[in-house]
Order: structure tokens, then sequence, then C-alpha cells
């Protein structure tokens, strides 16, 4: 097996090793029980998990049925991610315009995006309580940094002949930024979306296992406080389909706006 | 009354350290509605000259004015034509023509008749709502000069305009400009190093020396055109025919060759 990681498999090959991957995996997992390594308490077996996480749909689990608890976590992350999008994208084309803002901000921007969104958490519950408010600003700390970071770097890259033009036509600040920043920053606009959705994300759960009374996270503290194994892991295999569904439709989104740009 | 006037205007630009003198000492006035070309060797600073009547740049001494006023930022009175077109990829012809105006305040059927006139008048029509990408080099050229001419500028400033189109489409445009340039005179100040160009389109020429760039001589133009009466010929090959055209182009080629033996290029 020469194959560098450069050379494209083709399907089969593709499929192939997908399947041997999985089965390994599972066999290993398997194994484990098997070899008694680990005790059924601490180590369910995957089929029991994902009786266990198809069971949570119709019986609750800590006060909510899955789809509940999702629900719940979706309308969190969709407030905090979408805050971050709505004032990280203008506020970073914002300062790609104005050099005293970016003065302003950088530096403090600087210093305060390497500290972890779970690091928010003790100030999130003291300032806007374990509901709505807390949670929300631990996914806008996660989200926000790439969102404002890729529109400012698109908008800092914008080709000087189009800011030209534009200041010969008369254009202002304001069209400057809204019509020409925004449209030639719009493939770093939305790279930075994604990664923002990614990091929103994964930070929402991490929210919700220390605040937050529902969601997924939550259901996974209360899981592993009544030593129900199963319920965490189908709790985590929850957080990841609904991570992959998200990353595939803002992956589609971003193909398709990037197809109908016209350039 | 628009007027270009560069007084003493000097230039220098550093590059590791080390200054450099691109431009040196250029006086000249472009008076009110007169076509002036600036032709020399490349790096002479002709384009910085133009960019400086812009506003996009600025002199290091001297002083450039347009209508007597001190040049301090670009605005819409003082159009650019760029090499590049400089087009806006997610705007449509009729958007691009449309931008300038709105910023200029104009209701909605003013600008809308405005925009409509330069479409037809370069020749664009049924392209209103195509994208620059969707048009040749020469379309999109005409969608840039029409967005210029749109603002009804009082002066307009091209920077080889023309350099980026193949031979065929620069002949039709060179073509329409003296047209359009006869029938709608502005102050136009046109940046070029093709020497037929220039001496076809422009009242006056200037040549200028390689860096740093001097004025070597300016030429009159107009006088021999209108006493020969070149506007009869419509087609540029037939001006390109006739003697006093050939003598003035002449007169500019062994100016401007000069300038590459001296320099040994």
């Amino acid at each position: 097996m020469s194959q560098s990681a450069a050379t494209p498999l083709n399907t089969k090959q593709f499929w192939l090793y997908t399947v041997i991957g999985t089965i390994g995996f599972f066999g290993l997992w398997y194994a484990a029980r098997w070899l008694q390594l680990a005790p059924p308490q601490f180590l369910p077996m995957p089929h029991e998990v994902l009786v266990k996480f198809i069971s949570l749909f119709s019986q609750p689990f800590a006060g909510s049925t899955m789809d509940a608890h999702m629900l719940a976590s979706l309308k969190r992350y969709a407030m905090g991610f979408g805050l971050a999008a709505l004032i990280g994208v203008p506020l970073g084309l914002a300062m790609g315009w104005y050099r005293w803002l970016d003065d302003v901000i950088t530096p403090l921007f600087d210093g305060l995006r390497f500290i972890a969104p779970v690091a928010w958490v003790p100030f999130a519950a003291l300032w806007f309580g374990t509901g709505v408010g807390g949670p929300t600003l631990i996914i806008f700390a996660g989200a926000f940094p790439p969102c404002l970071i890729n529109a400012y770097r698109g908008a800092k890259n914008v080709d000087v002949l189009y800011l030209e033009a534009a200041s010969t036509l008369g254009i202002g600040n304001f069209k400057t930024i809204t019509e020409v920043l925004f449209p030639a920053a719009i493939p770093s606009i939305i790279a930075g979306l994604r990664i923002g959705a990614g990091l929103g994300w994964m930070s929402l759960v991490g929210a919700e296992l220390i605040v937050a009374s529902s969601g997924m996270g939550n259901l996974i503290v209360r899981a592993q406080s009544a030593v129900a194994t199963d319920t965490v892991m189908a709790g985590m295999i929850a957080i990841g389909m609904v991570g992959v569904v998200i990353d595939v439709l803002l992956r589609r989104l971003e193909a398709y706006l990037l197809k109908h740009r016209r350039t | 009354m628009a007027t270009i006037q560069f007084t003493d205007v000097s230039r220098i630009f550093q590059r590791d350290g080390k200054d450099f003198l691109s431009l040196d000492g250029i006086n000249l006035t472009v008076q009110d509605r007169e076509f002036v070309a600036i032709v020399g060797p490349s790096g002479c600073g002709k384009t910085t000259c133009m960019r400086m009547a812009a506003g996009l740049e600025f002199p290091t001494s001297g002083t450039v004015k347009v209508n007597n006023e001190v040049v301090t930022q670009p605005g819409p009175d003082r159009a650019v034509v760029f090499q590049q077109f400089a087009l806006f990829p997610w705007k449509s012809v009729y958007e691009n023509i449309d931008f300038g105006l709105r910023s200029k305040g104009l209701p909605k059927d003013e600008r809308d008749r405005i925009t409509t006139h330069y479409i037809g008048l370069m020749n664009l029509q049924g392209y209103e709502s195509a994208y620059p990408h969707q048009l040749s080099g020469g379309m999109q050229q005409r969608v840039a000069i029409a967005r210029a001419y749109a603002l009804d500028p009082q002066v307009l400033l091209m920077d080889e305009p023309f350099g980026a189109l193949d031979a065929q489409t620069r002949v039709v445009m060179q073509e329409e400009l003296v047209k359009l340039a006869r029938k709608n005179p502005r102050t136009v100040l046109f940046i070029t190093h093709a020497v037929e160009e220039a001496v076809y389109l422009a009242d006056r020429v200037v040549i200028m020396t390689s860096r740093p760039g001097k004025i070597k001589e300016i030429l009159d133009v107009k006088s021999v055109r209108e006493s020969q009466n070149w506007d009869a010929h419509s087609k540029i090959e037939d001006v390109m025919d006739l003697e006093s055209f050939v003598h003035l182009r002449t007169r500019v080629w062994k100016s401007l060759r000069e300038e590459h033996a001296g320099t040994d290029h």
C-alpha cells in the first residue's frame, strides 16, 4: 500500500476502506466487551446504544423526549449563531473599511478570542441566567470570531481596483461597504460562517453540560448522574448527527451561492 | 470651465529605502473641453499624472488643480476609465452604469433616462441585465465608458482604456470615442503608449521622457486635424492614410524613439 494521500481513490476502493474502518471500529468495541475489558455499566454494546437512541424519541428522559431536547438545543444554537453572524459579519466588514475601528477593536478581540467558549460559563450564567441568555452567550463566544475574522479578511483582500472605481464614482462609505466590500467578500464570509457554525455547535453542547435545564448536553449530564451510559452515548450520537447535518446544509448553501456568483 | 492644471509637479517614490524621482517638474494645462493625450515610454509616470488628477495619488511637490481647486480626493466630477475596466462583477451592465448616478442622488426616472441613453449610445441594448463576465472585452470597456460619461463629469480621465483590447476591437472603440468626443466634448486626459491612438484622438499630444518623466514636447494636432478636415473621414484607416496624419505620427515616433535610444531600452 504505497499509495500517497494525494492520490484519489476510486469509488470501489473508497467503499472498501470505509467498510473495513467501520467493521474494525465496532469489532474492537464488541471485542472489548467479550474480553471483559470493561464492565457493562462502563461500556454499553453498540446495538444497545442504537436501541436506546431510538427509544429516547418516544420515552422521555430528563423530562423530554430526544426530539424535544434537540429542538431546545437548536433554538439556543440558532439564537447564538444568528447573533454571531449578524454582529460579526457587518462589524468585520466595517473594520476592513474604517482604519480607526480596526485599531479600536483588533487588540481587544485578539485578546479575547483565545478564551475557550466554556470559560465564559460562570459569567454567562451570572449575567444572563441558565435559561436562554447564558447558553446563547457561550454559543456566541464560539461562533463569533470566525464570522468576524473572515468578513474582515474578505474586506481587506478586496481588489483595490474596485475600491478606486467606487471612489471615483463618488460612492459613499455605507454603499461601498454594502455594495462593494460585502459582495466581493462573500466567499470568505461564507467560509467563516461555516467554521463559526461548527464551533458554535461544539460550544453549545459544552454550555448545556453546565448551564441549562434542557437540551442535548443537559441530557448527557443527567444520564451521567443516573449512570445510564447507554443514554449518554445516545446523546453523543445525536449531537454528532445534528452537527453533521448542519455542516452538510452549510456546505450545500456555500456551493450553491458560489456557483450562482456572477464573477 | 473645467481645466486640469499641473504646476511644477514632481513625484518621488521609495523602493528598498531609496528615493526614485518618477515625475520631474510637470507643467501642463488641459483647457476646457480639450482632449489631451499623454504618450511616453512605460514607467515614465504618465499613469501617475492621470491618477493625481483623479485624486488617487498625490504629488510630492507642486500642485494639481482641477477647476482651479487643488485635488484632495477622488470624486464623480472626474470620471475615470481604467485599463482593466474595473466593472463590478456582481452588478449587471445597467447596475454598473446606474451605481454612480444613485450616489449623485438623482431621482429614479432621471437615472433611468440617463442610463438608457448611454446604453444606447454605446450599443449595449439588449445587454442591460448581463453581467460583465458574460461580455467581450470591448463590450466591457464600452460599459466602463458609459459609466464614466453617465456621471456627466466635467473631466474624463482615461488610463490606456483600450490597452487590454484586441486590435480590431480597439479600432472600433477608437472610432466610437472620437464620435463621442466630438459630439459631446469634455475635458479629457488620455493616457496611452499607442502613438496612432494619441494622434487620432487628441487635440494635443504630450510626449514624455523616460524616467524621471518630464514633458519633452507638446504637439498641436487639432489645428492640423481641422485644417485637413480629418473628421470628414469616419473610418480610422482613412484618416491614418492622410499625409498630414502620417507626418504627425512620424514626428511623435521619432521623438519617442530618441527616448528609447537614450535609455538603451
